[in-house]
């Protein structure tokens, strides 16, 4: 028998399929598959719960082959074992949760902080009040303390910068404050609804990624195939949502490098966005939209006629206004080589979607692991190679007009909706599921394991801003201190999504 | 400086004439309104993902309501959403809506704090607090203060710091581990000051209520003066309600 198995995206296969190994072995095999191909990354490693050891799981993506390999190993709380870190940086934040939430202990991790003050973490001794900040002393230094509650109207975050003057020489983002429960809350809330509301509201500018994601999970575990009118609606949604924050965050990047007027008609331009999507399911961030096994809202040929519409009137002025933009030498001057991150680091910490994109490295679940309808889409993922501010909002201007352009393609040919009983199933039971969703941020990957019984023991959550937050630490080094509002919010990292 | 004229132009005037009265696209799920229509109850109690409805009489708690139409769907001749979004209210009752009743929601000025029209009449500077809430209120006020919306015509702003506020608005559910920061920054508001809750996740805990990583304790202490419900609100709820609650007259 291999020491792991190799799975697709959104398969179920038997939790006994994954085969359990020791953990010299677990150690070897998972940082020997990172560290031979950039190709490859870790989608996602946990562990929960197993009589009284814990049992971890270790899910690598290989982004030529579309695999994902899958193995596990047992551990005990007291054990202090050789970290995966060591080895390669992007288990750093994976093996800190594990540590958090189970007590296992490594013995060369660089430095086992707190993830998220979960509220069934191991050590409840540590509060969000005694975060162990990394601390340099000198005279010549000083310390920026800056949240959790910031300036504007976003979500609550610590950022403690060290500084030179002007200059930063390191930032630490402290997240948690967001805690609230949502993994536990999945296996507490027995009712599909409910959990679908849960899904909605990982993070609330991602509604559509993460409940697809869920709703992939479901159907996978109840062994429903999703009528195509299904996959065309999440498809379709995904990309207006990718569109309507784009949009939206080039309005905040104008914003903070104070250029009134590119800030007020982006601002504006995401409005048509999302009150189309109000037209079309009752609510501008798509909540309620989406629904395992069912077509809440279908997509009708009147729809596609007001989307026509939407469009055809958005794109002129979002053209028009990014040429200006783009050649202003007062923005790019901003922009361009301000928060860079390099291929390596990127590499090296594991970063994904546009966090991975801004700097040569190409990781695209909407081609390396397709769903829905992007295997009839083909699509390009659009690479940039200076990991700079620049490279970040030009994705944004090209992803825009990209998901424009597949819109467009889509709506050319709206699948035919016959009104039919929602499909229900039952999750089969000792069974686990993997899906991955390319959201706007990147990659969204949720995990589920049932019991004897078919109820869920497990369902793990990661959104892309768990790997990412880490990028922009790194991104504004050596940047003065002035320009950490551009980097913020040219990566605009979800605080929600992160700390559930 | 002309290509930035010339966008000046191709924009023309986007702002909305009147936010009370202007009619929002398509489906929208605003205030329900539920028929004496005999219905089995039960079934329609389960239904419900956040037991936002009740019996004898029917009745929608549109503070914890998730707005996700699934009832409106699979009982149509018993309930139904209507477009209207002037919601908000200074009394969390009122938030109630029961079977045969078509009335609207709205701020009643008989019982807003005798400071606030005095104070905040034509001002009003606030401070946000989100605790554990999902970036959707969030996006929503500060949609609140585009070119469209544009609250800040009304002098309504949000201000940065605790200290040069009237008051605070408070969404999300209230997480344990911002619970601390939520005291302090109230504390660090001068007086008269108001307390604002926007979303069905901070008037209710939303779908979150009783998860044990919150705590909701703050609510408890002192008085709140607007619930803005909607999830997330919309911006005209918002603007709508925060105008009543500072300006709507005593007849």
């Amino acid at each position: 028998m291999e020491n792991f198995t190799t799975i697709l995206n959104n398969q179920t296969i038997p939790v006994a399929d994954i085969p359990e190994v020791n953990y010299a072995t677990f150690l070897e095999m998972n940082t020997g598959f990172i560290l031979s191909s950039p190709e490859r990354h870790c989608v996602n490693y946990f562990g929960y719960p197993v009589g009284n050891q814990i049992k971890l799981i270790c899910c690598i993506a290989d982004d030529n082959t579309h695999n994902i390999h899958v193995s596990s190993c047992l551990v005990n709380s007291a054990d202090a074992l050789d970290s995966f870190t060591a080895r390669h940086h992007c288990f750093e934040k994976f093996e800190r949760e594990i540590h958090e939430n189970f007590g296992v202990g490594y013995k060369d991790h660089p430095w086992l902080k707190p993830v998220r003050y979960s509220k069934k973490r191991f050590d409840q001794s540590k509060t969000i009040a005694n975060y162990p900040f990394y601390s340099i002393d000198s005279d010549e230094l000083h310390e920026v303390a800056v949240g959790p509650i910031h300036a504007g109207i976003i979500e609550p975050g610590h950022f403690r910068f060290i500084c030179n003057g002007e200059q930063i020489l390191h930032l630490e983002i402290q997240l948690g404050y967001q805690h609230r429960g949502i993994e536990q809350q999945f296996l507490d809330k027995k009712n599909l609804l409910q959990r679908s509301t849960l899904a909605e509201s990982i993070a609330g500018d991602t509604v559509v990624g993460h409940t697809t994601t869920f709703s992939h999970v479901w159907e996978s575990l109840c062994g429903i195939q999703p009528s195509r009118d299904i996959e065309f609606s999440r498809t379709l949604a995904l990309e207006m949502e990718r569109m309507a924050i784009h949009t939206g965050d080039l309005s905040a990047v104008c914003a903070d490098i104070a250029y009134q007027l590119g800030n007020s008609v982006l601002g504006r331009l995401r409005t048509p966005l999302i009150n189309f999507m109000q037209e079309w399911g009752g609510n501008r961030l798509s909540k309620g939209l989406i629904r395992p096994g069912r077509n809440q809202f279908p997509f009708t040929p009147e729809l596609a006629k007001r989307l026509t519409e939407v469009l055809e009137a958005y794109e002129p002025d979002f053209v028009e206004m990014n040429k200006q933009l783009f050649q202003l030498p007062s923005a790019l001057s901003r922009f361009e080589r301000t928060g860079v991150v390099s291929y390596d680091d990127v590499l090296s910490i594991g970063t994904v979607g546009m966090a991975a994109r801004m700097s040569g490295l190409s990781r695209d679940i909407r081609s390396s692991h397709p769903y829905s309808l992007y295997p009839e889409i083909t699509h390009e993922p659009i690479v940039k190679h200076h990991g700079d501010v620049y490279s970040r909002v030009q994705i944004r201007r090209q992803e825009v007009m990209q998901s424009m352009q597949y819109i467009r393609d889509m709506i050319a040919n709206v699948p035919e909706y016959v009104e039919k009983e929602p499909m229900i199933g039952s999750p089969k039971p000792n069974s686990f599921t993997l899906s991955l969703v390319e959201g706007w941020r990147g990659e969204i990957c949720h995990c589920a394991i049932t019991d004897n019984s078919g109820e869920l023991i497990l369902y793990k959550i990661k959104d892309p801003s768990f790997h990412n937050w880490l990028a922009l630490a790194l991104a504004v080094r050596n940047n003065e201190i002035s320009d950490f509002p551009i980097c913020n919010k040219s990566f605009s990292l979800s605080y929600s999504g992160h700390d559930l | 400086m002309f290509n930035n004229l010339r966008i000046v132009y191709h924009q023309g005037k986007q702002y909305i004439r009147n936010t009370a009265t202007t009619k929002v696209p398509g489906i929208f799920r605003g205030r329900p309104v539920i028929t004496t229509e005999k219905v089995n109850e039960t079934e329609l109690i389960d239904l419900c993902p956040v037991n936002a409805i009740a019996s004898n009489p029917v009745s929608i708690d549109m503070g914890k309501c998730t707005y996700c139409g699934e009832c409106a769907k699979q009982f149509p001749n018993k309930i139904r959403f209507t477009s209207e979004y002037k919601i908000s209210t200074n009394e969390r009752e009122r938030l109630i809506v029961k079977e045969g009743e078509d009335k609207l929601v709205e701020v009643n000025p008989e019982t807003v704090r005798s400071d606030i029209h005095r104070v905040f009449g034509s001002s009003l500077k606030l401070r946000q607090v989100s605790a554990g809430g999902d970036n959707s209120c969030e996006w929503e006020l500060n949609a609140s203060n585009n070119v469209q919306f544009d609250m800040g015509r009304y002098g309504i702003e949000f201000v940065a710091s605790p200290r040069h506020a009237d008051g605070i608005v408070i969404t999300g559910p209230i997480t344990e581990n911002m619970a601390e920061a939520l005291q302090i920054c109230y504390d660090a508001v001068p007086e008269p000051k108001i307390i604002v809750l926007v979303g069905t996740d901070a008037i209710s805990g939303g779908i979150h209520a009783g998860s044990s990583a919150l705590n909701r304790s703050f609510l408890d202490k002192y008085p709140v003066d607007l619930y803005i419900p909607g999830n997330p609100a919309h911006p005209l709820t918002i603007i709508n309600g925060l105008l009543d609650l500072t300006r709507k007259k005593k007849w």
